[in-house]
């Protein structure tokens, strides 16, 4: 028989095999895709809404996960004891895989179909794949604000405190060295002191950063007809408004306005939680929102989203204050659109206002309905193309 | 870093091949290869093989095992051993000697189970690394080809996955010629012989139908879609062979999990006390030995079932109880001939149904348990009345039997090139969601409608799929 080989260990080889990388890449492409494929579903989930970023959330994942042919979780199956089972004895709890008591692992048909990721992960892959309106060089609007400096090169001349310490005496050696041929100074000749020339000091300019504003206003009827499914429906598309504008602008406030018959400015807390009662007038809130920005959004220096989710049951006799009240909203913001809830099964087949809107001609006004859940994320898409195409017109 | 040199693994190689010869293993040649963990982790993820053909699922493999191991719920085993000639285990240069020597006798209880047990019989074991390393350069080839790429090549692969375990499981049975398949058909056709033929209205005879495709069930998915598939290009089939080969590679290891882990926990403990260790390496010995074979409770330790049963085969040959004696009367061999001789000829089903009595089951507690609402329940133990009952629903669960057996019946059914496949319905039922998604893979590699018949709560069922989805029709 051949002697034993033993192959000692590499250093460099176990450096080099990284051999699983680019499966692991690919693996982590085909999580990424799955997750970009089900977020109608993650969105729609209502405890993602209204979260911090850091917040982790487990997101199924279906398309990755490896099938075969497997028998049924309910087959039996055996284990060893300890020496006194008994019959009827509980051995373990069924998790949610199908797994057998004990040591995991030891069935088929075992595989985890869940990942770990961050609302800001989750909100990164929502937006990878929208085509983003091409809003900084035609809508944004910016103010200075030059608060702060950065540095940025050396000059001969400043003020003491922004003294370059090393560069100098670095100067001061490179003097040194280069007047030594011309005059070879005696070991213990005279000292070679800092020249006026010698002196570097730090370079500060103002920062010019472009700061950029936006406002959301969330508007939302509360009235008697707006149930809970469809503030549900709401809160997810506000939801959606605001992660999409935190993307494009360093500072984004929320406004929320609730109306019935009157409009008020409330908490986040406030404005889906609060309970309905009362008829609804939409212009009230329009009007609201119109006050709020002219008292303190001035759209020279505010970026205006405006997003109205309402069932539609207006009050008739106010259609022609509410449509006057959109076209002047539309004059104001870079984007208002108009939600129409009306889950499938709510049983409140009530007026549209879709046909109304179609009156506002505006190319930033987007009238959309929303009937249930999955039509969340494509309704937003569409709203944020309409942007697209407004801004593209200006 | 270490306190071993590889001087210490050849002296003490040495030694552990000179007892083990003494005992009567036969090996293979042995090749070691000294590791780091995140090498071992790589080659866990590819089933031991240094070079493997890139599939996704072995980043998502490697990724799980790296995970548990990083967050401490799973260790790393002590070794790896490939069924290859010359066999390749792999040392994780972090252990200590005694895990070391430990570890290299326990890979040659390996490298002579797969040497001479009939399940790796034809598996060609001088061939098995350069075949992996072919698949890999040819797989690699289609990945990069201009006209076919990674995207095409994933499809392939990733239905061929799903379908890889439906192959014959009895490796050692030779596969029937198509010939020979006519044959044995024309055979069955023939009426059976009648001495009163003369006063008997003589039988119809009815030809068999030789053009039916396929003529008798066939078991080997993969291969069949291969062969009979006018829609797949030449480099499609190829992935269906590659895969097809590599799980016909792990079959026989699938199927002697519990009599090669036994086997060589047996010989490793026996060869470790048979070197007269120094006192300190031999109690850290003891303390690796009882880990590695202690019982899982409620779950089912391989190392543990088999180490317990070679052990018994032995006693009951070489000491029998006076009550086994009355039974099976004196034995004709001594116990270390009969453990040479079981294992070359069993497998995992065979030794526990052969070798796994009522007492040891008793003695290990062994008990069937079944899912009550949230909960795992005993349903039964290994008492007088019901052992049976739980050996039974043990070599269920064991190796291939955890596959369920599909067949296809008819290419052409309907006369519309429907795949007709057929459950083997054995009182499990499939589970849905897989089937689903399973039927769909099987969809996409045959091109046409697949039909499969099965079994669901006691109805008989038939599931269909075409490029519209999944639909199921009783009987």
């Amino acid at each position: 028989m051949d002697p034993t080989v033993f192959r000692p260990y590499s250093e460099s080889d176990a450096l080099r095999s990284d051999r699983s990388a680019a499966d692991r890449l690919r693996h982590r492409q085909k999580v990424r895709e799955a997750i970009r494929g089900n977020i109608a579903d993650i969105i729609a989930e209502e405890s993602i809404i209204g979260r911090s970023r850091d917040k982790i959330i487990k997101v199924p994942i279906r398309g990755i996960r490896e099938y075969r042919f497997v028998f049924g979780d309910n087959e039996p199956g055996v284990g060893t004891g300890n020496g006194d089972t008994e019959p009827g004895q509980v051995v373990g709890e069924a998790g949610g895989d199908g797994n057998g008591p004990g040591s995991p692992g030891n069935r088929p048909g075992i595989d985890y179909y869940e990942t770990d990721i961050t609302l800001e992960e989750l909100i990164d892959i929502m937006f990878e794949d929208l085509e983003l309106p091409d809003m900084e060089r035609k809508n944004l609007r910016e103010t200075q604000a030059d608060t702060t400096r950065k540095r940025k090169g050396f000059r001969r001349v400043g003020v003491r405190a922004h003294l370059d310490k090393r560069r100098t005496a670095t100067s001061r050696l490179r003097r040194k060295i280069a007047t030594r041929g011309a005059a070879p100074a005696a070991p213990d000749g005279p000292r070679f002191p800092f020249h006026r020339d010698d002196l570097k000091y730090r370079r500060l300019v103002a920062d010019l950063r472009f700061q950029s504003n936006a406002v959301v206003l969330c508007i939302m009827d509360t009235s008697g007809s707006m149930d809970t499914m469809k503030k549900y429906l709401a809160r997810s598309f506000f939801f959606l408004l605001y992660q999409f504008v935190h993307t494009r602008y360093h500072n984004v406030e929320v406004v929320f306005i609730a109306h019935d018959t009157r409009a008020r400015e409330v908490s986040e807390e406030e404005f889906f939680s609060k309970g309905e009662s009362g008829g609804t007038m939409i212009s009230s809130g329009y009007n609201k929102a119109l006050e709020i920005v002219q008292g303190r959004y001035h759209p020279t220096l505010w970026n205006i989203y405006a997003f109205h989710c309402s069932d539609g049951d207006n009050w008739p006799h106010d259609n022609g204050a509410a449509l006057a009240a959109a076209r002047e909203l539309c004059g104001v913001c870079n984007l208002f659109g108009y939600g129409e809830i009306k889950p499938l099964n709510s049983g409140s087949y009530g007026d549209s206002l879709l046909e109304l809107f179609d009156e506002v001609d505006a190319k930033n006004f987007h009238a959309l309905m929303i009937e249930n859940k999955e039509d969340i994320w494509p309704s937003f898409r569409r709203f944020l193309s309409r942007e697209k195409a407004a801004a593209s017109v200006e | 870093m270490s306190s071993w040199s590889i001087q210490d693994l050849e002296y003490w190689d040495a030694r552990i091949r000179e007892k083990a010869g003494e005992f009567g293993l036969s090996c293979f040649p042995q090749e070691f290869e000294i590791c780091n963990h995140e090498q071992m982790l790589g080659y866990m993820a590819y089933h031991g093989m240094p070079a493997h053909y890139p599939h996704w699922s072995f980043g998502k493999s490697y990724e799980k095992l790296k995970t548990l191991y990083d967050y401490g719920v799973s260790g790393l085993p002590y070794e790896m051993v490939i069924n290859a000639d010359p066999a390749l285990a792999y040392l994780m240069r972090g252990n200590s000697l005694c895990l070391q020597i430990l570890t290299v006798a326990h890979v040659y209880g390996h490298n002579d189970f797969f040497r001479n047990n009939f399940m790796f019989r034809d598996t060609r074991p001088e061939l098995t690394l350069g075949r992996f390393k072919l698949r890999a350069d040819r797989v690699r080839g289609y990945v990069e080809h201009p006209s076919i790429g990674l995207q095409a090549v994933e499809e392939i692969l990733d239905a061929a996955h799903a379908l890889s375990l439906q192959c014959r499981r009895h490796t050692a049975i030779r596969k029937l010629t198509h010939e020979e398949q006519q044959a044995r058909a024309l055979d069955a056709a023939e009426p059976p012989h009648d001495p009163f033929e003369r006063i008997h209205r003589p039988v119809e005879h009815r030809a068999p139908d030789l053009d039916r495709v396929p003529l008798e069930p066939e078991e080997d998915l993969l291969l069949f879609i291969a062969e009979h598939s006018p829609y797949l290009a030449d480099w499609q089939k190829d992935l269906l062979h590659i895969v097809h080969e590599e799980a016909r590679h792990s079959i026989p290891q699938i199927d002697t999990k519990i009599m090669n882990e036994g086997w060589a926990s047996y010989w490793h403990h026996k060869i470790m006390n048979s070197l007269d260790l120094p006192e300190e390496l031999h109690l850290e010995f003891l303390v690796h030995h009882n880990q590695v074979i202690r019982a899982h409770p409620g779950g089912l330790n391989p190392y543990y079932i088999g180490f317990r049963l070679w052990h018994d085969i032995r006693r009951r040959y070489d000491e029998p109880t006076e009550a086994e004696i009355e039974a099976h009367g004196t034995p004709d061999k001594s116990g270390m001939e009969k453990i040479f001789e079981v294992r070359e000829t069993d497998r995992d089903v065979s030794f526990l149904r052969r070798f796994l009595t009522a007492d040891l089951m008793r003695d290990m507690d062994l008990f069937e348990y079944a899912k009550k609402g949230d909960r795992f329940v005993v349903s039964n133990v290994s008492d007088e009345e019901h052992w049976r009952e739980v050996k039974e629903t043990l070599l269920r669960n064991i190796g291939m039997n955890t596959v369920p057996v599909i067949r296809i019946l008819d290419a052409d059914h309907d006369h519309n090139r429907t795949l007709y496949t057929r459950h083997e319905h054995d009182g499990r039922d499939l589970q849905y969601g897989s089937l689903e998604k399973t039927l769909r893979y099987l969809h996409r590699l045959w091109g046409r409608r697949v039909l499969l018949e099965t079994v669901m709560q006691g109805k008989s069922t038939t599931f269909s799929c075409d490029e519209d989805g999944v639909g199921r029709s009783a009987g």
